[in-house]
């Protein structure tokens, strides 16, 4: 589902917080989108998935203008996940229901992908945060989606979950799954990364292929960031 | 005496307090109907004038019970606009009445916690493209410890009032008198002893909604629901 975006803004409050972002994601796989804190990263995904109407430009999908029916076939996993005061197993119900598509065995499934079978009747609430969001992208990966969006969706979570999370997104983008991930984590971009796009105040710096990034980034920003230096 | 009448189950005793669970429940049904759907709606949906609706709603928690008896008075009394129905003195009237008064309380308060947990839902639910019947529905069922508590401080309300269903009631023996009209009636003809045992049943029913309140709060919070 290759993406098109052209002079994508975004002002608020005067500020351009997006500012004329173009760019087109055309390979499949896992897509991180890195910066600094308050580069935009989180509006940037919510502009990309249609939940914040931008200022101005456009965001395409294969040819298609951003619409409902565009992000049925999208799924978002946010940074502190919203989970329905249920128990695990209802949440998975909820949104297969929502879709149509409800069925016990395909619930039993996705909590066994994200390793909650044996939590299927706790209260999701009473999760643990790790467990909290493995279920939150099972719910993300029950419509099947074909884009998935995840910000930051590791920061503070215990490492066995972070693996078992890295370890599901790779068997998706396997399966041809195209995967948007934030992060601010260095090691996990290697980890994931097939392609790099680094943003700064609002503006994409640089768009490469992981390897290249990593051995040497095209921008300074980029380059301080990687050494971790700050820059204002 | 008063504990006799109690414990001997009294006839009359048990029709009053029958009739005022019966007046109160029935209205506290209705009550919820329209004010859960209507407090989602205010909660979730963004139209002209809803500041003006949640002033107003707001403002009718407090309506005085007599004012609202009297305005339903005016309404079923022979002379008014809806007079041929002949409702006047008849638990229908209170049941009206009593409506009227706890519906604001209902969708005031179910308003708040149905608000606010949209805030918290409405994000996911647009990235999950969430019809709103079925946001309605989930923002209902998932606040329902909270709701409940909601519905039973409108219990508590209706069957602690005297004002309004005195008024369209009239506290007819066998047929609209109920705890709290009955202990009016009783304390001021002199009759102490059942105005005791009404009064003593009213202050259990009242401690025992607050108790449930109580455990609906406590699962709440032991199932992170809250
Ligand atoms: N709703 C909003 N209103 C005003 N400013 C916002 C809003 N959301 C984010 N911002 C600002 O936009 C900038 C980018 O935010 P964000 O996308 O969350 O950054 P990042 O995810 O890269 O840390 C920040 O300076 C933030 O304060
Ligand atoms: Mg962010």
């Amino acid at each position: 589902m290759p993406l098109q975006v052209d002079g994508l803004t975004l002002v608020i409050g005067g500020e351009r917080l997006i500012d004329g972002i173009s760019l087109t994601i055309t390979e499949p796989g896992i897509s991180v989108v890195m910066g600094f804190n308050g580069a935009g990263k989180s509006l940037f995904l919510r502009l990309l998935h249609g939940l914040v109407p931008q200022s101005a430009g456009s965001v395409h999908w294969a040819g298609k203008a951003n619409s409902e029916d565009v992000r049925r076939r999208q799924a978002m996993v946010f940074q502190t996940p919203v989970l329905l005061r249920r128990s695990a197993a209802a949440n998975i119900d909820f949104a297969l229901k929502v879709q149509g598509l409800g069925s016990a065995r395909r619930r039993d499934e996705l909590l066994e992908l994200v390793g909650l079978s044996g939590l299927a009747d706790r209260p999701a609430r009473l999760l643990s945060g790790g467990e909290q969001q493995r279920l939150a992208l099972a719910r993300a990966l029950s419509c099947r989606p074909e884009v998935l969006f995840l910000d930051e969706p590791t920061a503070n979570l215990d490492p066995a979950s972070v693996a078992l999370i890295e370890e599901t997104l790779n068997g998706a983008a396997a399966d041809g799954m195209k995967i948007i991930f934030v992060t601010h984590d260095v090691g996990q971009a290697r980890r994931l990364g097939a392609e790099i796009v680094f943003l700064h105040h609002g503006k994409v710096e640089e768009q490469s292929p992981a390897s290249a990034f990593f051995a040497k980034p095209a921008s300074s920003v980029a380059q301080a960031y990687l050494e971790g230096r700050i820059v204002i | 005496m008063a504990f006799g009448l109690l414990a001997t189950a009294d006839a009359d005793l048990m029709e009053i307090i029958g009739l005022s669970l019966r007046v109160s429940l029935t209205a506290l049904l209705i009550s919820c109907l329209i004010g859960l759907p209507l407090g989602a709606l205010v909660a979730t949906c963004r139209f002209r004038g809803r500041s003006a609706l949640l002033v107003l709603m707001n403002a009718l928690m407090g309506l005085p019970p007599v004012v609202v008896g009297l305005i339903v008075y005016l309404y079923l009394s022979r002379s008014g606009p809806l007079g041929w129905m002949q409702l006047l003195y008849t638990p229908t009237a209170m049941i009206i009445a009593q409506t009227i008064l706890i519906t604001p309380i209902i969708a005031a308060l179910s308003r708040q916690i149905l608000e606010d947990m949209h805030e918290e839902y409405s994000e996911q639910f647009r990235s999950m493209n969430v019809p709103w019947r079925a946001e309605i529905a989930a923002l209902l069922w998932d606040g329902r410890f909270s709701l409940m508590t909601v519905a039973l401080a409108g219990f508590g309300r209706s069957i602690a009032e005297v004002g309004a269903v005195i008024i369209v009631g009239g506290n007819i023996d066998h047929l609209t008198r109920v705890m709290t009209t009955a202990i009016a009636l009783e304390t001021s003809k002199g009759d102490l002893p059942l105005a005791l045992a009404l009064g003593l049943v009213l202050l259990v029913i009242a401690l025992a909604v607050n108790a449930l309140a109580f455990v609906m709060r406590q699962a709440a919070s032991k199932f992170a629901y809250g």
